[in-house]
């Protein structure tokens, strides 16, 4: 380099290294004190307040790249996983009496639709294989049966409750419960779940039924759904509330 | 009196210092991410040279059960290493800086000649402007990891808005793998910057503080450099 050459004086080259470094040393100290003052922020759902705010700010911004025509990438049946992970057991009591059980659909305060499993196995059934994505980063490739989620509020006449927000899942001892933007849950992909492989669900994967969304993370896919209820609030969401994000879209 | 040259740009200065502590971040919040699902090894078969990361690392370091920070600290600061890092390449092609760091023709055959000066095999430097030619392959390649790290962690982010994407990667577990070998790549630029910075030495590192290098009072000595006019290499002629 031979442009932008200046003689100085030794005195004039100290006092310009010493202004430069006095900010450096500054801005340096402020990253400490801001790194510092977000930890001592207060906790928003398990989350740090400010980290919150992002999340659900990621949120707007990236469901705007949500659409029913973006699906989960399908495979062959010759593709699944010889051994599907049970990844918890949140909400899966071992009292259990799956005999009596039925799905309540709240469909507003004192209106409360029962349907069972004969019901829901008698609507028009949806297949796929997907790769099953865990907030942990593991991933399979597993393959599901039951009704789309769509056609089952056509079916039920859920034009007004789709309308809203959110839906809220719960298992039937509350121990686990999910909320869902209303775009995912109407995802053609998004389906009532009551076969894996070909077969009846098994009880640690969420038998009778349990929910199979591929547009979010595992944590979403409710296993041994009790009731479903709407909402234009975010209904309660128990990973939610142990600082992970609200939207878990993927 | 030193005569001082211009080294640095003010705004280069800032996307540098601003990308080093939202990179350590990234990288930090990343392995807390990580260890939920710690897959990946050095090794063949059953044999294992080197797990990410030995467990003793993790201890250490305090990882294990620390995911949903990991995530809400990543995708909070990817926002500030995303546009620092846009802002930076920006910068380069309005300011025409790009000329000095994107390596040219010359640049593959010097910058083995740079690697055995530094060895000390070596003893003469090919000319250079700001950057020799291995700073120049090492400062390019270093965007280009960046722009590779924000592709695969979009890709591994958003799979299914972004199948596109994730596809074009060979698909979700192998963009997580990508993401991964981008980071170790991160911190092997890291520590071969450092020891660089460090045998450089002080005027050399005050350059991306201040943005002006002294020059040496004297011309380099005649010593320097003149292999090819030694005497023997003389006779060979």
């Amino acid at each position: 380099m031979t442009e932008k050459e200046t003689i100085i004086s030794e005195k004039q080259l100290r006092k310009k290294t010493i202004i430069s470094f006095s900010v450096f040393i500054v801005m340096l100290v402020l990253a400490v004190v801001a790194w510092k003052w977000l930890h001592k922020q207060p906790d928003a759902d398990g989350a740090l307040k400010p980290l919150r705010t992002v999340l659900n700010n990621n949120e707007r911004i990236f469901s705007n790249f949500f659409s029913n025509n973006h699906l989960a990438k399908t495979f062959p049946v010759g593709a699944t996983v010889h051994k599907v992970r049970v990844n918890g057991s949140e909400g899966m009591s071992p009292d259990f009496d799956a005999s009596k059980w039925k799905l309540q659909v709240i469909k507003s305060a004192g209106d409360t639709l029962f349907v069972t499993l004969d019901e829901i196995k008698a609507l028009p059934k949806t297949e796929i294989v997907f790769d099953f994505k865990c907030i942990e980063g593991w991933s399979q490739i597993t393959h599901w049966g039951g009704v789309k989620f769509s056609d089952f509020a056509k079916k039920y006449n859920l034009t007004s409750q789709t309308q809203m927000n959110y839906v809220g899942l719960i298992t039937p001892d509350k121990g686990y419960y999910v909320g869902i933007d209303m775009p995912a849950i109407l995802h053609p992909q998004t389906l009532l779940c009551y076969e894996m492989n070909g077969k009846s669900l098994p009880m640690n994967q969420g038998y009778p039924l349990r929910l199979i969304i591929p547009v979010k993370y595992g944590i979403k896919h409710l296993k041994r759904i009790g009731s479903i209820f709407f909402s234009n609030e975010r209904p309660a969401d128990y990973w939610y509330e142990r600082g992970y994000d609200y939207y878990s879209g993927l | 009196m030193k005569t001082i040259v211009k080294k640095h740009p003010l705004a280069i200065r800032w996307f540098h210092w601003i990308n080093f502590p939202v990179l350590a971040v990234m990288i930090w919040s990343g392995l807390l991410i990580y260890w939920a699902n710690d897959i990946y090894r050095v090794g063949w078969g059953d044999k294992t040279v080197l797990k990410f990361f030995p467990d003793s690392f993790n201890k250490a370091l305090n990882i294990p059960f620390r995911l949903a920070e990991g995530m809400s600290l990543h995708f909070f600061f990817m926002w500030f290493f995303a546009i620092n890092g846009f802002l930076y390449v920006l910068y380069l092609f309005i300011s025409g800086e790009w000329r000095l760091i994107f390596p040219n023709k010359k640049s593959l055959k010097e910058s083995w000649q740079v690697v055995l000066h530094d060895l000390h095999i070596k003893k003469r430097m090919p000319p250079q402007k700001k950057y020799n030619a291995a700073q120049r392959i090492a400062y390019t390649g270093v965007i280009f990891m960046g722009i590779g790290s924000l592709l695969t962690g979009l890709a591994i982010y958003k799979p299914v808005q972004f199948n596109f994407l994730c596809n074009l990667l060979g698909g979700y577990e192998w963009a997580r793998a990508e993401h991964f070998i981008l980071t170790i790549l991160f911190t092997l630029f890291f520590l071969v910057h450092i020891i660089q910075v460090i045998i450089a030495g002080w005027n050399n590192f005050r350059g991306i503080v201040t943005g002006f290098e002294v020059k040496p009072p004297t011309p380099p000595p005649v010593g320097e450099g003149t292999m090819e006019v030694h005497p023997l290499n003389e006779l060979k002629k």
